[in-house]
């Protein structure tokens, strides 16, 4: 269930895109992205607020994955700022944000194939002193920060029912479990924000439910997670507030429950005449319309 | 035909100078592919450089011979420095064609007649390993215990180098089940992935580019004393490839996998020259069929055939785990 809107500290916002949050732990400023003539994302503003569920939703196409990577460090904007926690992190790269707090999950699930599930866990860590090259030549120095890795792998293993992979090579799990295992490894990394792209996508139903508990169990312990999410039950289901992009422009901001009434998503979803009855005459009359526009468009002189 | 004697042969080239350079430039080759995923396919280049490092230290720069071993190594990690920052940032492939390129680059430039005052154009350097033999205590022409048979030199040599292979494997093994180890075995697995969970993986990718060619170089040192010369026509691309051959043998990312390799690639390439040979000398193979010198390449013909054989039947080579190979597959 979604925080109770009454004592949300988003209540009364108004329900407009890019409206303010009291307390935001990311703000979009202007950010846009064009990929030759098609401008994929061209975000005004967006601020997410901390310690809550959002969820980014929008047709296909809608540059929600782009805007996604725009934010994770994966791909540069042309222009815009973005700032995480107060900091101002435009152009700073996926690695650096990752130890600032920001870790994000992939749509197509990146488990590292030929390394162990504890090794996949244990990659997650942030700050280990055993990284460093000729360090590694040393146990006597990282031994210790290892065992504590692996405790705090073996809590989260049992929390996301892995504990019995743990030694098996991550490729041999299954798709919903690959998913679990990236999540439980992106929390090893004690993330203040989590970006989670398409959670759910190409896991069977029955995984669906304890995944969606996962990441409401999230929340609770005051990680903010921004989602992208194509089925519109798990959007009801957990996120707090949704904000919908179409055509790289965020259309629409609101609570999960009256965002579906917002005129501009049902135009986004269905398009703009789709309770129009369409007779004769108005079939007609817009043919009308789209060949008139045709003649304009092919007036002598104006093609090369 | 004399089965003892190609044995002989067969076992002293297992443990000769050039299994012994090739395992040694193999642990790097195995560092870039086998664990850091790096297509590196200009490995050669990087024992060009510890060779040509110590040749010109020391004849050209007249540096103290053993400051030559360090310019060796230097110029090896310098290599990998320089291919290793405009490419590393680009997708896998770009390397692949940067080192091939990179390292035939070099061999073309130093062999050239212009630069013969340093390198010695297309002689190479000579001249340069005698203060190292000074140390040698195998002052026979011939050695011969058991099996093997070694000039005296090459006893010095491999006295120094394989105990420096075991060490330099031992060093290896220590790294990759460190954290650093970890992070570059993610790294082969999916870059984005160690990205996202705060792994500065070019940064990486780069460590251990300069890793393996710095032990390449090593390799070229080794070489470069063995056989008191570097010339340039040894580092042709084609050996590049024999140090994969030898690195897919043994099975890519496994610790012992370079020095088995190695050793079973000179082993086989040393019985399959002595048995065609013998059979040349037998006249079961005619001179019409085969002369002397074509046995040379074919036997290059049959290793190739050994390998397509082991890729088809153990495609893991000798150490790899089938089970690790197929998740690949999916």
């Amino acid at each position: 269930m979604p925080v109770d809107t009454a004592q949300s500290p988003l209540a009364g916002l108004p329900q407009e895109p890019g409206v303010d949050k009291p307390d935001p732990i990311l703000v979009v400023d202007r950010m846009r992205k064009a990929f030759g003539g098609l401008m994929a994302v061209d975000v005004h503003r967006v601020s997410i607020q901390r310690g809550l569920i959002t969820a980014l939703i929008g047709p296909n196409g809608a540059g929600k994955t782009t805007f996604f990577n725009l934010l994770t460090g994966f791909d540069q904007p042309d222009s815009g700022t973005a700032v995480f926690d107060g900091k101002d992190v435009s152009g700073v790269s996926p690695f650096r944000l990752a130890n600032m707090g920001m870790v994000r999950t992939f749509q197509l699930t990146k488990s590292l194939t030929r390394l162990s599930v504890m090794e996949n866990m244990k990659l997650g860590a942030k700050g280990q002193v055993g990284e460093a090259f000729l360090r590694a030549f040393l146990p006597l120095i990282w031994r210790g920060q290892e065992r504590e890795i692996e405790a705090r792998a073996e809590d989260l293993l049992a929390r996301f029912r892995l504990s019995h992979m743990r030694d098996e090579y991550a490729g041999t799990l299954s798709g919903g479990q690959r998913k679990l295992l990236e999540m439980a490894r992106a929390l090893m990394a004690e993330p203040g924000l989590v970006m989670l792209d398409e959670p759910m996508a190409g896991v069977n139903p029955a995984l669906t439910q304890s995944l969606l508990e996962h990441v409401k169990s999230l929340r609770t312990q005051g990680i903010t997670i921004v989602f992208v999410e194509h089925d519109m039950d798990v959007v009801r289901d957990i996120s707090d507030w949704v904000v919908v992009m179409s055509e790289g422009r965020v259309i629409a901001e609101g609570p999960p429950d009256a965002i579906g009434q917002d005129p501009a998503v049902i135009d986004a979803y269905l398009g703009a005449h789709h309770d129009a009855p369409i007779g004769e005459e108005q079939e007609e009359q817009q043919l009308a319309e789209i060949e008139a526009a045709e003649a304009e468009r092919s007036e002598p002189g104006s093609e090369l | 035909m004399n089965w003892s004697s190609i044995f002989q042969q067969a076992i002293s080239q297992a443990f000769g100078l050039n299994s012994m350079v090739f395992a040694m430039a193999t642990i790097g080759l195995n560092v870039h592919f086998g664990y850091t995923g790096l297509l590196n396919f200009g490995h050669i280049g990087f024992v060009a450089m510890g060779g040509y490092g110590l040749g010109m230290a020391i004849t050209t720069f007249g540096l103290n011979p053993y400051l030559g071993l360090l310019v060796g190594i230097v110029y090896a990690l310098l290599f990998a420095l320089i291919l290793g920052v405009p490419t590393l940032r680009l997708r896998g492939d770009y390397l692949a064609i940067v080192t091939i390129a990179a390292s035939e680059v070099f061999r073309i430039v130093v062999r050239s007649t212009t630069l013969a005052p340093w390198t010695g154009g297309n002689t190479g350097i000579t001249a340069f390993a005698g203060p190292f033999y000074e140390l040698n205590p195998f002052t026979e022409r011939l050695y011969s215990f058991g099996p093997f048979f070694y000039t005296g030199p090459n006893l010095f040599l491999i006295t120094i180098g394989w105990p420096l292979v075991i060490l330099v494997t031992l060093g290896v093994w220590q790294l990759m089940r460190s954290p650093w180890g970890r992070v570059v075995k993610a790294i082969r697995e999916d870059e984005d992935a160690a990205r996202a969970l705060g792994k500065n993986a070019y940064w990486y990718k780069l460590q251990s580019l300069m890793l393996g060619g710095g032990i390449g170089g090593l390799a070229g040192i080794l070489l470069a004393i063995g056989n008191s010369t570097v010339q340039p026509d040894y580092f042709v691309p084609v050996q590049t490839f024999f140090l994969w051959a030898a690195l897919i043998l043994g099975g890519v990312g496994r610790i012992w996998s370079p020095i088995v390799g190695s050793m079973l690639f000179w082993a086989l390439l040393t019985m399959t020259d002595g048995v065609m040979r013998g059979l040349q000398s037998t006249g079961a193979i005619p001179s019409w069929l085969m002369d002397g010198p074509q046995v040379g390449q074919v036997r290059f013909m049959l290793v190739g055939l050994g390998l397509a054989i082991l890729m088809v039947y153990r495609p893991q080579g000798i150490f790899g785990s089938r089970e690790e190979m197929m998740l690949d597959a999916r």
